[in-house]
């Protein structure tokens, strides 16, 4: 059951991107020229987004479980350190060369040519690489 | 008009798979952290789960004749390995993408993801800027 709701709520998401237009890193980089003719179209899907998440992650703070019984796992939101502000740099270095995040490229998969593969391995090439530095620096 | 209506009911489904997520499965749509998680050797189906819905989402759209995006809107290969790269570092660091840090964390009322979602929104915007008016 968890693996069907969790499918769907990826289905879903992914749909939202390409309505929201935000699989088109084309627009992306034009929300995030605010020197060239500015789009806002990315400030607002989020704004949409927040709008409707927002409510539900106030019910799951007051609630120890979700509905199918797993406990809800909230991240920490106080912790602000070097490593946050890095990782978010070096994200946004990437963000702006390529006009895309994660997910609108695994959404892309299928867009046909080689392009979005290229980045999804990547990506998963830079995760590697993190993840074995932690393994070896712990 | 119409982009305006296209970006709030996108932003709509996206913050109600956000919120299905989190009441239903009691995890946060942090796209980054799960695609991750589907990488480990010992992933849970879950998280293979939701990338696979992901892709699956647009390959129904194309099937519906959603048109695709055209490749000159890619940047050539090169530079798409080098962005892929630093956002997969950047993400794993820094615990989060736009997704998880930008929708969830806003919407959880995070000043960390706050303080993140600042930082990538204004190197990813300087970066734009660089690329397109000084160099």
């Amino acid at each position: 059951m968890k693996t069907i709701t969790a499918a769907l709520s990826g289905l879903l998401f992914g749909i939202g991107l390409i309505i929201a237009g935000m699989t088109d890193p084309v627009r992306i980089k034009a929300f995030l020229d605010v020197a060239g003719e500015w789009n806002p179209a990315l400030a607002l899907v989020m704004a949409s987004a927040i709008a409707v998440a927002a409510p539900a992650f106030a019910l799951a703070r007051r609630r120890p479980r979700a509905l199918l019984g797993d406990a809800i796992q909230l991240p920490d939101r106080r912790r602000i350190d070097g490593r946050l502000i890095l990782g978010a740099a070096v994200f946004g270095l990437g963000w702006g060369l390529g006009g895309l995040c994660p997910g609108p490229s695994l959404v892309l998969l299928s867009n046909g040519g080689l392009s979005p593969f290229i980045f999804v391995v990547a990506m998963a090439a830079g995760m590697g690489i993190v993840e074995l530095t932690k393994r070896s620096s712990a | 008009m119409e982009a305006v209506i296209h970006a709030i009911a996108g932003g709509a489904l996206i913050g109600i798979a956000a919120a299905g997520l989190l009441l239903i499965n009691g995890r946060v749509a942090g796209i980054s952290g799960i695609f991750a998680g589907a990488l480990r050797p010992a992933a849970t189906p879950w998280n293979l789960a939701f990338i696979g819905g992901l892709v699956a989402a647009g390959i129904l759209a194309r099937l519906a004749g959603f048109a695709a995006i055209p490749d000159t809107h890619l940047e050539p290969p090169l530079i798409l390995a080098a962005a892929g790269l630093l956002v997969g570092i950047g993400t794993r660091i820094g615990n989060g993408c736009t997704s998880g840090h930008g929708v969830c964390g806003l919407s959880n009322l995070s000043p960390r993801s706050l303080v993140a979602t600042l930082v990538f929104m204004a190197v990813a915007g300087l970066t734009v800027f660089i690329a397109r008016h000084v160099v």
